[in-house]
């Protein structure tokens, strides 16, 4: 489905992501994990243009999507969430779930300076998906709060909930259950299955172990910006040089 | 659209603003009362558009008295000097504005904060040079005279006639800006305020709806320029000036920024000021500031605030 070919990226003498090359098949869970300042969300951000690659190629389903724009590749089916939120705090949890929805509402002058009525049909018909997105992992009840009084963990869901909002065949998540107590953690690690199991593909980038193992079908290991190894979970918990670089400094 | 409506009542304030509206006239014993009201319109219409582009959308402008004093010379000019009729020049005038506004767009709401409100302040200065010294079309520092304005084969002379006039303008717009803000639309711009790597990730042109919200604001005040230039038969740069942008600002912020009345009363707020403190003479300015000053710390959130505490209890 998304093929990362040779893909670079440069910060002044920093080389970020430094020559990455991977495949994610459809319907997979492919993780990426790796150090603090690996290059991981970097690689994110360079996938999804935010920064513009210094080199290698990023291909959907056989298009080059190379340094697409953000906004464009939404409509080719990809969205990614945050590692530090972007949520916009001045409106309420169902308002930025809503603004999920935005590829699918009339945003004509017309129609909305004059209340068309299928723009507010639309608009209702939305509300209530929106709502139904909630309670999925059950957030529904702040609905109508503003996001900024919300704590960490509901705004971490939130954002996960307006990307599902854009209908994505391939969700790059950048640490989804970052600062996330237990019960959270298995709760979004529940919502990514079942997410997979409507044939949505995700790239995962995180460094909660547990759920990395039990969640990914492949797991990509970065080190400094270069890919380190490749392999299923299990391939990566025997590797000896990730246990070095990685695992084993951790424990 | 429930949740949205639930959160602004905006529908019933303006049925209560028409309602003021129709009743104000009353408390007008003459013309010098009328020329106020009908400022006061004019400036709260050019603070709603502002509005939507500071208070909703998060982008500063310091040029928003050069787009209105830009709009109502284009307008003047174009009727004074080439015969146009009023509401045909008014039309040109709006449509020149549009286009500036999108070819300004794209190059200045690229920068963000103070670099934005640098690069309006240099648009609005170069606006208020060429006005000063192109005396040929604008007649230079001294101003020009506008051509009286008609409308159908009629002319309008009576103040009551421009009240009405500037009233309904208003009405109109404050009932499009509410729609605008009630939609997906209204939904980008606020999105905008706050992040725009958020709008962007779920497919928003940020680009795209940044420009729009900046024309349809500079629009709407050079609609407001090119009326009160015929309505005062007079235009100079000073309408066009740094303070008259600055004053602008002031009314949005006042007011209570990303609230559609708190503009409005912003707006007739500081329109009124001026003529209440014209007894304390020397003090005025200084009054004048202190008073502004004072709602700012005391209500931070602007005047419209005191009207959700009063809901809030109620
Ligand atoms: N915008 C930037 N400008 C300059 N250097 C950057 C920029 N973004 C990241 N870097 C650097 O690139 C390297 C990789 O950072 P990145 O944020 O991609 O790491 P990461 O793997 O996501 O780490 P973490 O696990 O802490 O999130 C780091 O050394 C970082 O300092
Ligand atoms: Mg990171």
């Amino acid at each position: 489905m998304l093929e990362i070919r040779n893909l670079t990226k440069r910060f002044g003498g920093l080389t970020a992501v430094d020559d990455i090359s991977f495949r994610v098949a459809k319907g997979h869970i492919h993780a990426v994990i790796g150090p603090n300042g690996a290059g991981k969300t970097t690689l994110v951000n360079t996938i999804s243009g935010v920064y513009r690659s210094d080199g290698g190629s990023v291909w959907l389903d056989g298009a080059d999507i190379t340094d697409t724009p953000t906004d464009q590749l939404v409509y080719r089916g990809i969205c990614r969430t945050f590692q530090n939120l972007e949520i916009c705090g001045g409106m309420t949890v169902l308002e930025n779930v809503m603004l999920g929805f935005d590829r699918y509402l009339s945003k004509g002058l017309w129609p909305t300076l004059l209340r068309s009525r299928r723009l507010l049909e639309d608009e209702r018909r939305y509300t209530e998906r929106a709502m139904h997105l909630l309670g999925l992992i059950g957030i529904r009840d702040y609905a109508h709060q503003e996001a900024r009084n919300l704590s960490y963990g509901i705004l971490k869901k939130l954002e996960i909930v307006r990307a599902l909002a854009t209908g994505p065949e391939l969700l790059l998540l950048d640490e989804p259950v970052a600062g996330l107590n237990p019960r959270e953690t298995a709760e979004v690690a529940e919502l990514i299955r079942t997410i997979v199991a409507d044939e949505v593909t995700v790239i995962l980038i995180e460094h909660d172990m547990r759920m990395v193992m039990d969640l990914s079908d492949r797991i990509t290991v970065m080190h400094f910006g270069k890919k380190l190894a490749e392999g299923t979970p299990e391939e990566i918990r025997n590797d000896p040089e990730v246990i070095e670089a990685y695992l084993g400094g951790r424990r | 659209m429930r949740a949205l409506a639930r959160r602004w009542n905006l529908r019933p304030a303006l049925g209560v603003t028409a309602l003021i509206l129709a009743l104000v006239p009353w408390m007008l014993s003459n013309d010098f009362y009328y020329e106020i009201a009908i400022l006061a319109l004019f400036n709260a219409m050019i603070a709603v558009g502002l509005n939507l582009l500071m208070g909703y959308a998060g982008q500063i402008s310091l040029a928003h008295g050069a787009f209105a004093g830009l709009g109502g010379y284009i307008a003047a000019i174009l009727t004074g000097r080439y015969g146009l009729a009023p509401l045909f020049s008014i039309a040109v005038s709006l449509g020149i504005m549009a286009l500036l506004a999108y070819g300004l767009a794209r190059p200045i709401l690229r920068l963000r904060g103070h670099y934005l409100a640098m690069a309006t302040l240099g648009v609005g200065i170069i606006v208020s040079i060429i006005l000063n010294n192109e005396e040929e079309l604008t007649g230079g520092t001294d101003g020009m005279s506008v051509e009286s304005f008609s409308l159908f084969g009629h002319t309008f002379t009576e103040s009551w006639e421009w009240y009405l006039l500037a009233a309904l303008h208003l009405l109109v717009l404050l009932w499009l800006a509410q729609n605008l803000i009630e939609s997906p639309l209204g939904r980008i711009l606020r999105s905008l305020h706050d992040s725009e790597r958020a709008p962007a990730s779920v497919g928003v042109n940020v680009a795209r709806y940044k420009s729009l919200v900046f024309v349809i604001s500079v629009v709407v005040a050079a609609l407001a320029g090119s009326l009160y230039a015929f309505f005062s038969g007079f235009i100079s740069p000073q309408e066009a000036g740094f303070n008259r942008s600055i004053e602008l600002v002031v009314m949005v912020v006042l007011g209570g920024m990303g609230r559609l009345y708190g503009a409005v009363i912003g707006a007739v707020i500081l329109t009124l000021l001026p003529q209440l403190l014209t007894s304390f003479e020397d003090y005025q300015t200084l009054i004048y500031g202190a008073i502004i000053i004072g709602v700012m710390i005391f209500m931070p959130k602007g005047i419209v605030s005191l009207f959700d505490r009063w809901r809030r209890r109620g």
